[in-house]
């Protein structure tokens, strides 16, 4: 009743191309939008900000990035700790070899480097494919973080190992990193990126890349028999994905953590990150979010569960009940939803489409 | 930077052959130790098409119940009885609790949910066992052959050769019952088609629960003697990281393939770390592996002895 296309005509090319075609989506979406913009900044504390909204920010652009290579170009990849933290280490040494740059150039520019790398690291996936190719992604995770362990000159030869990104301003008086920034100039400025960044990624998908990434996934010798080079979607895919990993994870450095050693992204930050995108839907930028929300929130809640119960457990007991919770949470969810969280709300959208006359 | 890479370690290796023989026969224990871990991945994957990642963890939980049992008194040929048991119970619940809702599912949702069982099993076993170290002895000393380093100057440890010999035995045992048991030929069958095996009556989920059961108690020897030389910790279930370039390496489906990959890479490895190793920064052994699995795998791309991927449109 509420939610139906009915009597929206669509009368030019323009409209009928319309990143969200319904109109209830488009106000649905922008209500979000403003939701987050206004009313979040308004009641949440600043432990809401930094702990739960950074982090979910930070989460969804790594899985965004992951979902464009596993869940679109349908290259499984477990090395997105490897890049997010050559995003973090590439922004540092630009941030503190160019000290007057701007933040957002520095992002944009470590994205680049990682760009780069991540295409470094997809060579073999001409060569080989699924859980090969897992394994071999796995090589990246493994020596990324090896040499920003062992090679001083990315950590600007400090001696724990451990990189302090320089306080930057991001205009007039307002600091961005640092101990004087404050959560909610963060809280604006990772909102704001993640929805320009998200919205990029929707329309690089449904461009002439993203099909071709598509076609890739869903067979790759018929793709290459209609004309799709698998060298330029293939690289290009891990190109676009290790971008956005790397802005993440130079987010995480900068904005989320403050202080950031590799150890930060090792293997499990990649298993998280894949988490995220099954539970909350492969190919799909709605289940990055679903996915990303769902793996942020659930450790602070089962953290917590036992004191709300009024349980008194010791840590580890708590950290290794907590391990298995989660994993008994994960196989859960793949026998309930295999195709993810987002799928629900597909199935949810047709029933209200009919809803409350069902035929 | 020349001299580093290409001149001294050959150099190194000339003045003192006795002790690269060492290195050598030293990395290839280690190899033999990596392939007993990737044989469980390897069993798995043949009969069910599933990358099984919790290996690691059911390794770990393996040795944990052992050596837990052990502590409590249990008589040490009893606790390896019921670690054995333990593991065919925790493959029937697997089967049964996870595999069995999935079928038909994609590959990756199957190794998604066996990461989701690794952290549970992590959890589970140190919930039950405690997280502490354990130092677990089997009667084994730590220590080289005395007459040999007499006669000839070799060191080489009794630990490892026994467990080489563990490990030789164990895939002697499993080639026998891949080829000789009706079972066998029943999982064999299975690992070729699923469907042209269930059309001939043979019961799918059954076959499951038995591999799963086999790789549990693989696993069960890998922690084991695993255990014996790190101690039953956490650890114990990161050799999986070790295991996967011998997996690639070997090809996933292929049984000579996990030893043989296991020899190169643990030879390879530790040759590379103490020849290369200064010269590169040290600790190189943490992706090592899978470099040279890569560099195989660029030529070879199902690894050495996996099955030639043939594709039809």
């Amino acid at each position: 009743m509420i939610y139906r296309e009915a009597g929206q005509f669509k009368t030019s090319y323009k409209s009928d191309q319309a990143l969200l075609p319904i109109a209830q989506d488009r106000f649905f979406v922008m209500a979000l939008v403003a939701f987050a913009y206004i009313v979040i900044p308004m009641v949440a504390n600043d432990y809401w900000l930094n702990s739960i909204f950074l982090q979910f920010f930070i989460f969804s652009l790594a899985a965004l990035g992951l979902n464009i290579l596993t869940g679109y170009a349908g290259q499984l990849s477990l090395g997105t700790g490897g890049f997010m933290a050559c995003g973090a280490f590439s922004a540092f040494k630009l941030a503190t070899s160019f000290p007057d740059m701007h933040i957002v150039f520095v992002l944009f520019l470590a994205g680049l480097i990682t760009a780069a790398v991540g295409m470094f690291f997809g060579i073999p996936s001409l060569r080989i494919k699924g859980f090969y190719l897992a394994v071999a992604t796995l090589a990246a995770q493994f020596f990324l973080l090896w040499l920003f362990n062992r090679v001083p000159w990315f950590t600007n030869y400090s001696s724990s190992g451990v990189i302090s990104p320089p306080p930057i301003k991001l205009f007039g008086d307002y600091y961005i990193t640092g101990t004087q920034a404050t959560n909610l100039t963060q809280y604006f400025f990772t909102l704001t990126l993640v929805i320009v960044l998200a919205l990029a990624a929707r329309n690089i998908i449904r461009g002439h890349i993203g099909r071709s990434w598509m076609a890739m996934r869903d067979m790759d010798i018929a793709a290459e028999i209609i004309g799709i080079s698998p060298l330029k979607a293939k690289l290009s895919a891990f190109a676009v994905s290790s971008f956005y990993c790397g802005i993440a994870g130079a987010l995480w450095a900068f904005l989320y953590t403050g202080t950031v050693e590799p150890l930060a992204f090792e293997i499990n930050q990649s298993f998280k990150i894949l988490f995220m995108i099954i539970i909350g839907g492969l190919g799909s930028i709605l289940g990055s979010f679903v996915g990303a929300a769902f793996i942020v929130v659930l450790p602070i809640f089962l953290n917590s569960a036992p004191a709300m119960l009024g349980l008194k457990l010791s840590g580890s007991l708590v950290t290794h009940i907590e391990f298995m919770v989660f994993g008994a949470l994960i196989v859960f969810f793949l026998i309930v939803e295999p195709h993810g969280l987002a799928r629900l709300w597909g199935i949810a959208k047709e029933k209200l489409r009919l809803w409350p006359f069902p035929y | 930077m020349f001299q580093a890479f290409f001149v001294d370690p050959f150099v190194m290796i000339y003045d003192a052959p006795l002790f690269f023989v060492e290195v050598l026969v030293s990395g290839l224990m280690a190899g033999v130790m990596y392939a007993l871990v990737a044989l469980g991945f390897v069993l798995i994957y043949k009969a069910s098409g599933v990358f099984n990642f919790a290996q690691g963890a059911m390794v770990l939980f393996a040795a944990l119940t052992f050596v837990g049992l052990w502590e409590l008194g249990v008589n040490p040929w009893l606790a390896l009885i019921l670690a054995a048991l333990v593991m065919i119970g925790v493959a029937f619940t697997i089967e049964r609790v996870v595999l069995r809702p999935l079928v038909n599912q994609d590959p990756i949702i199957f190794f998604m949910a066996t990461i989701g069982i690794t952290y549970f099993l992590d959890g589970f076993g140190q919930t039950i066992w405690g997280s502490e170290v354990r130092p677990l002895d089997i009667g084994i000393p730590n220590e080289p052959f005395m007459d040999l380093a007499e006669m000839t100057g070799l060191y080489i440890n009794k630990f490892d050769v026994f467990s080489a010999v563990v490990c030789s035995l164990l895939v002697a045992l499993l080639a026998g019952f891949f080829t000789k048991t009706k079972i066998g030929r029943a999982l064999r069958a299975v690992a070729d088609d699923h469907q042209a095996a269930l059309s001939v009556g043979i019961p799918l989920k059954t076959i499951w629960t038995i591999v799963w059961s086999v790789a549990g108690i693989v696993g069960l020897a890998a922690g084991i003697l695993w255990g014996s030389k790190l101690g039953v910790q956490f650890t114990l279930a990161l050799i999986a990281f070790k295991a996967l370039p011998v997996l690639i390496l070997g090809g996933f489906t292929s049984i000579p393939g996990a030893i043989i990959g296991g020899l190169i890479i643990g030879s390879g490895e530790k040759i590379a770390e103490v020849y290369w190793g200064e010269a590169m920064g040290g600790a190189i052994e943490d992706w090592f592996a899978y470099v040279v699995a890569l560099i195989f795998l660029l030529f070879r791309p199902q690894g050495l002895f996996g099955e030639k991927i043939i594709e039809r449109v």
